[in-house]
């Protein structure tokens, strides 16, 4: 139903290459989100595939079907704008039931599948309002909303959550999975937060510079990032990542260690440094290191009951089936 | 903004305000005014501001002697019929300018801005002949077209700085939910524009109806919005000051109701959209 | 940022503008140019044939020439001077806290409606007519000799016509210009130790300057054509003859085609150079 296969796609504008020919197959069914810091072109990749943008070269499927020169209403995909884009002029109903009066529609059906949608999403009591008087939340679910009534080929969404607060988007986070979990239908996910991706995604592309670097299943990238920027990218807080001496010892350029793979304590342990600032989330606690002689900082995940003063002196244990080796070019060391 | 200002201040500024203010607005007041007079009145040495005999006769002998309602009905359909034109073909350009930008759209906004600097006069000659060749000349519909012409440009800067200020994200949804470029502008663009082509019929409307050139030269009898019919006072044998007030109030009430009526629009279409 | 299929679809929808714009520049433009270049009195004779660059010559020769463009860069110049000038003045104190002040703003609009022939018309008898109008009324009540206005001081009575009716259009940008400044920023002067004329000086102007733009702009546009003023007031004597108005004489009153046309390509030059001159500042002030 929903498989979207890119061959060769490449996108320019004017002189300016932003996507270089990539190739990326995404299931049926699947949850595929592209994830990149901002200007990586992971949003063009997104508008590519909706029709927003022509293709520069390159072939775009959609379930098996050439859909390169299919304008976006034909292409039977439905997208969630990060503005959420409603329709300022019109109530919620209207808002859901707008593409299906556009597919021309009987009113009754329109009818039930807008009720459907609103009971889904819990707007049922909302629907004779207009955007402005919803809260941001709900109007990212009228959003949603006008998505599934369609019951397109896949779903698209551009950075959704980025308008909400924290809280908010937890909230959301998991709506959005479960509606997943529930429809069983493609969707394609854009963000340049690596938390949403991790917690999200079936599979996850990691773009840079329109490259793509890496693709797979966030603990494939979590335990073997292909490269340096995927493993500095995924997990929070970063790698750390140490040169010189240390690295060549285990036969890399550069080795990375994550900080919940560091242990720390007062007098035990190959490294040794002085704390920094610690960062207290109750339940972990987060140290920067200083003057080990490795590398700037270390961060170092511990227990939220490890206490440790801004000055002392302290040892850390890296565990060494978790080092992750890279060569000169940055690459993996198998 | 939340200034304190003392009352004595307030007070100063609203009185220097409202004396300005009723300044600028007295030409209009005393034309008014003098329409309610007799003639003996309307010259009276010293003149008289609101303590003479108020009277209706002016408008009925204007009426008389110039069949009013005709000139006031050319008037309607001549700036009515302009405007709606003018936003009929101005609409699809502006969405073109404001959502599909190319490196050109500024330049054909300044060239099409700059036809407007093209002095009508120069024209005029070509123009009164194209027109005896159609059969134009004198016509309502002729001058419908000319005026819808000339400002057109007007009309399209409007529309593309209003259309400016809706985000493109949305039309792309109405796109991504199946709609048709007709169902984009129809159901989506227009409706969410609706202020600032109200604002743009508006003011298109009074430059239309205010337009003395092309009506002056380019109609006689037949089509002669008020323009023409107040000009027809212009001449020294029509120099009573009543009757000349009462044509003048009679030509500019119809505008100055609808001002006052859609102020809101209206102070918006006034700056032409340029200023926000 | 658009597909193809927009940029096609865009490009269609704009050619009826494009091309409607374009047929009324071109095919009276072609004509006059030909015109221009003929002896054509339709009522003594008619196209009398090619003449080459004589109407130019002629045109250009006239006394009443290099007058008219006189006459009507004043005209522009002068309203334009005394609409901004007013109009930012008006626009500061239409912003200040009072009473009323909807009333005002109606008040101060109200002459944009008027149209050009009643207000011309108005001015000329009931204000400025020498022996019944307001103005004479008021010079006798101070001992002085009523003033002439249309003949004395013709200039600067269409300046004033006209300005009157274009001063409500600058206050009413200039207002809105105003009104959009950031009133922190004012603020931050005013900590700043900024005084009052300070403040207006560097923080005030500085934001009028694209609402000034485009006032200057806009009424630039509608002031090189002014007619109707001056064709109820003076019929062009007295100085008062622009070039649109000697044009209009040329064609219409004394039907010389030729001629006219040939004014009228120097008319359509000066329109340009004011134009090209206005599209620079305009462009530079409309970017955002």
């Amino acid at each position: 139903m929903g498989k979207i296969t890119l061959e060769q796609v490449s996108k320019s504008f004017g002189e300016v290459r932003v996507i270089p020919p990539l190739d990326l197959t995404i299931e049926d069914g699947e949850f595929a989100v592209f994830v990149g810091p901002s200007g990586c072109g992971k949003s063009t990749l997104l508008r590519l595939i909706a029709g927003l943008e022509d293709v520069t070269g390159g072939t775009i499927r959609i379930d098996g079907k050439d859909a390169t020169e299919v304008p976006p209403a034909k292409r039977g995909l439905a997208m969630v704008f990060q503005s959420y884009a409603l329709y300022p002029h019109m109530t919620v109903r209207k808002n859901i039931a707008f593409p299906l009066r556009m597919a021309k529609l009987p009113q009754a059906e329109i009818d039930r599948r807008v009720a459907g949608a609103a009971q889904v999403l819990n707007l049922t009591d909302y629907l004779d309002r207009r955007p402005g008087q919803l809260s941001g939340g709900q109007r990212q679910r009228v959003a949603i909303g006008r998505a599934i009534v369609r019951e397109p080929a896949a779903f698209l969404f551009d950075e959704p959550l980025s308008n909400l607060d924290a809280a908010l988007r937890v909230g959301m986070r998991l709506e959005i999975s479960e509606l997943h979990k529930r429809l069983k239908t493609t969707m394609i996910y854009v963000t340049h937060d690596q938390v949403e991706a991790m917690t999200m995604a079936d599979k996850i592309v990691v773009l840079r510079a329109g490259h793509i670097e890496q693709v797979g299943s966030p603990l494939d990238l979590y335990r073997s990032p292909r490269n340096l920027f995927v493993a500095g990218f995924i997990g929070s807080p970063r790698m750390n990542f140490i040169e010189g001496p240390e690295a060549a010892r285990h036969g890399a350029r550069t080795i990375g260690i994550r900080p919940e793979h560091i242990a720390v304590s007062a007098d035990e342990g190959p490294w040794s440094g002085v704390v920094g600032v610690s960062e207290h989330l109750g339940s972990d606690t987060f140290f920067h290191i200083h003057d080990t002689g490795l590398a700037e900082t270390i961060t170092v995940r511990a227990g939220g009951e490890v206490g440790f003063n801004h000055g002392d002196r302290v040892r850390l244990t890296p565990r060494e089936d978790q080092v992750h080796r890279f060569d000169e070019k940055g690459l993996r060391i198998a | 903004m939340a200034r304190a200002v003392t009352p004595r201040r307030k007070a100063l500024t609203t009185a220097l305000a409202w004396a300005i203010g009723f300044l600028i607005f007295f030409p209009i007041l005393w034309t008014i005014l003098t329409s309610f007079k007799t003639e003996a009145e309307a010259i009276a040495s010293p003149p008289k501001f609101l303590f003479f005999d108020w009277t209706l006769e002016n408008y009925g002998v204007v009426q008389d002697r110039s069949n009013y309602m005709r000139f006031l009905w050319n008037s309607v359909i001549i700036a009515g019929g302009s405007t709606l034109l003018g936003i009929l073909v101005a609409v699809p350009a502006a969405w073109s300018m404001a959502f599909v930008p190319s490196r050109r759209t500024k330049d054909i906004l300044m060239w099409m801005l700059s036809t407007k600097m093209l002095p009508a006069v120069g024209v005029l000659y070509p123009i009164y002949l194209i027109f005896i060749k159609l059969g134009l000349l004198d016509t309502r519909i002729g001058l419908i077209v000319v005026l819808m012409l000339i400002n057109l440009p007007i009309i399209v800067w409007m529309l593309y700085t209003y259309f400016r200020e809706i985000p493109g994200e949305i039309l792309e949804a109405a796109r991504m939910d199946g709609a048709s470029l007709r169902d984009e502008i129809l159901y989506v663009l227009t409706p969410m524009a609706v202020p600032g082509i109200a604002s743009t019929i508006l003011l298109n409307f009074i430059l239309a109806w205010n337009e003395a050139f092309w009506t002056l030269n380019l109609t006689a009898a037949n089509a002669g919005p008020l323009t023409a019919f107040i000009a027809s006072y212009s001449s020294p044998e029509g120099l009573f000051f009543a009757k000349l007030s009462a044509a003048s109030t009679m030509a500019i009430a119809p505008i100055l109701i609808l001002g006052w009526f859609s102020q809101k629009q209206l102070v918006r279409g006034l700056t032409f959209g340029a200023v926000k | 940022m658009a597909t193809r299929h927009s940029r096609s679809a865009a490009r269609l929808m704009m050619a009826p503008a494009v091309i409607l714009l374009l047929g009324w520049m071109l095919v009276p433009l072609t004509m006059t140019l030909w015109f221009s270049f003929r002896e054509f009195l339709p009522l003594r004779g008619g196209d009398m044939g090619w003449v080459g660059f004589d109407n130019y010559a002629r045109f250009v020769t006239s006394s009443a020439f290099w007058p008219s463009i006189q006459t009507t860069l004043l005209i522009v110049g002068g309203v334009l001077l005394i609409t901004v000038v007013l109009g930012v003045l008006l626009a500061l104190l239409l912003d200040q806290p009072m009473w009323g002040q909807g009333v005002v703003r109606i008040l101060v609009i109200a002459p944009f409606f008027v149209m050009p022939t009643v207000s011309a018309l108005v001015w000329k008898n009931m204000f400025m007519d020498p022996v019944n109008g307001l103005f004479a009324h008021l010079w006798k009540a101070f001992g002085a000799t009523p003033v002439e206005w249309l003949s004395q001081a013709s200039m600067f009575s269409i300046i004033l016509i006209v300005a009157w009716q274009w001063l409500p259009f600058a206050t009413l940008i200039l207002l809105t210009a105003i009104q959009s400044l950031d009133s922190e920023q004012l603020e931050a002067a005013e900590m700043d130790g900024a005084p009052a004329l300070k403040r207006f000086w560097f923080i005030i102007l500085p934001h009028l300057g694209r609402a000034i733009t485009v006032v200057i702009l806009i009424q630039t546009i509608f002031l090189l054509s002014v007619f109707a003023e001056i064709f109820v007031t003076t019929q062009g004597s007295f100085g008062t003859r622009t070039l649109t108005y000697l044009i209009f004489q040329r064609v219409l009153e004394s039907q010389n085609v030729g001629l006219g046309s040939a004014g009228g390509v120097y008319a359509i030059i000066l329109a340009n150079i004011v134009a090209i001159f206005l599209m620079r500042i305009v462009g530079k002030n409309l970017d955002r």
